[in-house]
């Protein structure tokens, strides 16, 4: 059998050596196409895992295992179900989608940018599919470097402090989380697999010290509110790639986290704290979504968009129903692509005029016709169109709620109206209106490059929105799985 | 009377080495000036000769030599073998430096063999007097060789500070034994170990001595609050020196916290477990919290090695097998990556430049893309990342506290280390985010190249690998306590 899992591990991984070893930039073309080709091969080792998913079968699927570290009995596990399935295609679809996307605007170092979206897509890939609890903290914390160097060479003015940022506050959230897999390491009579952690009773105080570790660890990660401080600034210094890379995968990590640990490992301190978590997730929705409103840069506005996004993600799962959870996986799916999409055409509009202030735009759409109906397309996603994916997971996620509580659900639908308000209305002062000035008069229509690239994500974005079932169907038995053993306490038998 | 001749087959190594250092101290002065590479080749071949000599006579077993006051153990074996490429390894990284600056001569080589000798003597010692002599032998080497440039100013008062609060804690620490001695009558670690463990002795006067004794070892080892001596002799020092003080004597002292601690007064562990919790927080928060502070990269390393030492004490301080094997790992990664570090500032190091400023790495990367690049596994390394062996070494003193229950001074340490990440990312900051000032070429010899390439590649190899050598820590660890 061939080992598919560890292709869509090192296969990017390799590649990326190979490209850093084209050296200086004289070889830029060649670090270019090396680049491409080994993101292709990237996307072509996974797309194996698509077709051979058995929907059906409960469990791990594609499982590989090697012991690593026998004297911490760490092994090299890997093995995946429906919700690693769509996140690691999501991973390395849009590695393609960056690599074409930095092709003319990245002209400094080439090879090194490439190299380090290569190496984060392997090691994203790793999270992923780790089952082992240390060999996913290993890849968890290594896409900190990778992605600390792109948003401090290639970044913005500022891009010192957003780096150091990014990465302290991640750390911190993480270093804990590393104290709680040690505990239940010895706890566990040493062992990392995170199947025997399943079946681990822990007492219900221990539990949500764990569930506070963990919680740090995922919550800075995918941002929720007030621990998001960072994305903000790490967005608008980090390059479009960083961007779009940050926001389709890297936020992600943290919402996979809480699949794979807080909820199935403490499930007793997840049921008891679920309120503080809805409570964040709520506000994450309606004050960010109002934060959103006001900014006048950009990135800004769509990194704060994505904290809203996501507080739908931590809401959905928490509500502790299959629904609620699928749709929380759903939209963290569908938030992939708009982000990246959404991302992608702010650079597209960054790499023509160098700003990212809405004020210096108006009436693109005169001079950039093309362009604003892709960016129309991802606009009205971002603000949950039915007929697009941002619909799917948000009304998913919205129906959990309503069986829960209605206020629950009546707050989460005000990102209806708040998703829409920003996005929009930034939308009509950039693309509508009178042409404003001499730099936009001037513009060029998207080239043949950009055109594909939003092209690719408009199919995804519409395909994901009309016909989502094949995306919910290999996620019914997993999170059934999941829903099933978080209802079940784990505290010891007294 | 006839008296036996001692079995000299377990300290074959100090001994060819003690022989082989005379040898070189006498060969050197008929070497002239132009022609002392000479003594280097022949310094590393002793150095090879040991090596050689320590893997043909390495045996699974213990045993013991000179009125059981010598033992040879596997602990001792593993340990002997990385001071001596540690050494080894410094010697290549320090040549230029060395001849840049009038220090190349035979002394400094003669008194690197003394010092590899008395390290090797503490890690031997299975009794007080012969540790003490073991540690004297390296200090003095070591007082020496700091004021080894006469004319500067802060190297003098460097080897001053470190001399005086050096004898200072040999004064201590042989204080402590004598209160030792009092209590048990004996000096002989296994004898003290097997009176503890029958509750004989007088347990005031014993707790008494180790007060004294803990407090010289943390003097030797460089931890809060007996630190103060380590960022003026690190800075003062010529970075070889810096490098030699830094890296191997850690090793030598963590046997020496091992002979003593942990096989003399196993028995007292709830005693001392106190007071190596004190020195642990104390270094942990002061070398995390001062070092970003530092302008002056060898002196922000110091403040790094209070805290690293604060680290390897986490893993002391559990007291059984498993924290004193996750020490053991824990120093030899980090002689790994101190000797990386240091030997980066040596090979960056021109006549008259000395690259211990943090703004000379700045653009590094443009000048030097592979070197930077070694340089960041480095750092990333000290900061505990993955997928450097610095991650590995975290985790396996940590587990080691949390072991024992102490699971508030697990998060504490995991705190104190975002700190410390901090200012090892002001060096990559540095290296690959800011322009270049100084555009001189890098002009670093070959070997020292190739030496530093195979050094920071090691630093990654084994975060991925981390089986042998952590399997090789517990092993000795576990056959020789």
């Amino acid at each position: 059998m061939i080992p598919l899992l560890s292709l869509a591990i090192w296969v990017p991984i390799a590649s990326a050596i190979l490209v850093l070893a084209t050296g200086s930039d004289r070889n830029a073309g060649l670090a270019r196409i090396l680049a491409l080709a080994g993101a292709f091969a990237g996307f072509a080792v996974t797309l194996p895992l698509w077709f051979g998913f058995d929907a059906q079968q409960p469990g791990l699927q594609f499982v590989e295992f090697l012991p690593w570290v026998p004297a911490f009995n760490v092994n090299y596990h890997l093995g995946i179900d429906g919700i690693s399935l769509l996140l690691i295609l999501l991973n390395s679809f849009t590695t393609v989608l960056v690599v074409i996307a930095g092709w003319k605007v990245i002209d400094n170092r080439v090879a090194q940018y490439m190299a380090a979206f290569l190496f984060l897509s392997g090691l994203m890939n790793g999270v992923f599919c780790a089952m082992d609890a240390l060999l996913f903290y290993f890849f968890f914390e290594a896409t900190l470097i990778p992605m600390f160097i792109v948003i401090g060479i290639w970044g913005g003015p500022n891009r010192v402090y957003a780096s150091v940022k990014f990465f302290l506050y991640t750390l911190m959230g993480s270093l804990l989380m590393l104290v709680a897999l040690i505990y239940l390491f010895l706890l566990s009579d040493g062992s990392f697999a995170l199947s025997e952690w399943y079946r681990l009773p822990i007492a219900f105080e221990a539990q949500v010290l764990i569930f506070i570790a963990f919680f740090l660890a995922f919550a800075v990660k995918i941002p929720m509110w007030p621990v998001h401080t960072w994305l903000p600034d790490a967005h608008v210094e980090a390059p479009t790639g960083g961007s779009v890379v940050l926001a389709a995968i890297m936020l992600k990590l943290g919402g996979y986290g809480f699949l794979r640990f807080s909820l199935p490992i403490v499930p007793d301190a997840s049921q008891a704290l679920a309120g503080v978590v809805i409570a964040l997730s709520l506000v994450a929705v309606v004050y960010i979504g109002l934060v959103a409103l006001v900014q006048t840069d950009m990135k800004k506005l769509i990194a704060y968009s994505s904290i809203a996004h996501m507080g739908f993600v931590t809401l959905g799962l928490f509500l502790f129903n299959a629904l609620g959870i699928e749709g929380a996986i759903v939209q963290m799916v569908s938030h992939g692509f708009i982000s990246a999409a959404m991302f992608l055409c702010v650079g597209v509009l960054y790499d023509r005029m160098h700003s990212r202030a809405i004020a210096d735009y108006g009436g693109v759409a005169n001079t950039m016709p093309v362009f604003a109906a892709f960016f129309m397309l991802f606009a009205m996603a971002n603000a949950g169109l039915p007929g697009t994916s941002g619909f799917v997971g948000e009304f998913m996620v919205i129906m959990a709620a309503i069986q829960v509580s209605f206020w629950y659900a009546f707050l989460a639908g005000t990102t209806l109206i708040f998703g829409a308000a920003y996005t929009l209305w930034m939308y009509r002062r950039v693309m509508f209106g009178d042409v404003a000035n001499a730099a936009v008069a001037g513009l060029k229509d998207l080239s043949g490059r950009e055109a594909l690239v939003l092209g690719l994500l408009a199919v995804a974005v519409l395909g994901m929105g009309l016909w989502p079932m094949p995306f919910t169907e290999v996620l019914h038995t997993s999170v059934n799985e999941l829903v099933a053993h978080v209802g079940q306490s784990k505290l010891p038998a007294r | 009377m006839n008296i036996p001749l001692p079995d000299l087959a377990p300290a074959a190594t100090e001994l060819f080495l003690l022989a082989a250092a005379c040898a070189v101290l006498l060969i050197d002065l008929f070497v002239r000036d132009e022609r002392r590479w000479i003594t280097q080749v022949l310094t590393q071949l002793v150095l090879l000769g040991c090596a050689v000599i320590l893997l043909a006579t390495a045996n699974p077993g213990t045993s013991f030599t000179f009125s059981v006051m010598f033992i040879d153990d596997p602990l001792a074996d593993a340990l002997k073998l990385m001071i001596i490429v540690a050494v080894s390894v410094l010697l290549v990284y320090s040549r230029r430096y060395l001849a840049d600056r009038g220090m190349y001569r035979g002394e400094f080589f003669t008194l690197t063999l003394f010092s590899v000798l008395g390290m090797m003597v503490m890690v031997s010692a299975n009794h007080f007097i012969t540790l003490y002599l073991g540690l004297e032998l390296l200090s003095l080497s070591l007082y020496a060789m700091i004021a080894l440039q006469r004319d500067s100013a802060v190297a003098t008062e460097a080897a001053m500070k470190y001399f005086i609060l050096g004898a200072l804690a040999s004064g201590m620490l042989l204080y402590g034994m004598s209160m030792v001695y009092g209590a048990t009558g004996t000096l002989q670690i296994g004898d003290i170990a097997s009176m503890i463990g029958r509750n004989e002795g007088n347990r005031t006067v014993l707790v008494f001595g180790l007060v004294f004794i803990v407090a010289g070892l943390g003097f030797k080892l460089g931890v809060v609050p007996f630190h103060m001596w380590v960022p003026d002799v690190y800075h003062g020092a010529p970075t070889a020196v810096t490098l030699l003080i830094s890296s191997a004597p850690k090793i030598a002292a963590f046997a020496f916290f091992v002979r003593i601690l942990g096989e003399a007064l196993g028995g007292l562990v709830a005693d001392w477990r106190s007071m190596l919790v004190v020195m642990a927080v104390l270094s942990l928060a002061l070398g995390n919290i001062a070092a970003i502070a530092q302008t002056n990269l060898k002196r922000m390393l110091a403040y790094s090695s209070i805290s690293h030492m604060g680290f390897l004490l986490l893993g002391l301080l559990a007291g059984n097998a498993f924290g004193f094997a996750a020490a053991m790992f824990y120093v030899a990664a980090y002689v790994l990556m101190n000797l990386g570090t240091f030997g980066m500032i040596l090979l960056l190091a021109r006549s008259g430049f000395e690259a211990d400023q943090l703004d000379d790495y700045r653009g590094l990367s443009r000048r030097a893309p592979w070197q930077a690049f070694l340089m960041l596994l480095l750092m990333f390394s000290m900061a505990g990342l993955p997928p450097m062996v610095g991650f590995y070494a975290k985790l396996t003193v940590l587990s080691a506290v949390v072991d024992i229950g102490l699971v508030w001074l697990a998060v504490f340490a995991v705190m104190m280390s975002l700190i410390g990440a901090f200012y090892y990312l002001r060096i990559v900051k540095l290296m690959y985010f800011d322009e270049p000032v100084d555009t001189a070429p890098f002009t670093a010899t070959a070997d020292a190249r190739v030496l530093m390439t195979v050094n920071g590649l090691a630093v990654l190899a084994l975060g991925l690998m981390p089986q042998p050598l952590m399997a090789w820590c517990l092993m000795a660890i576990q056959r020789s306590m």
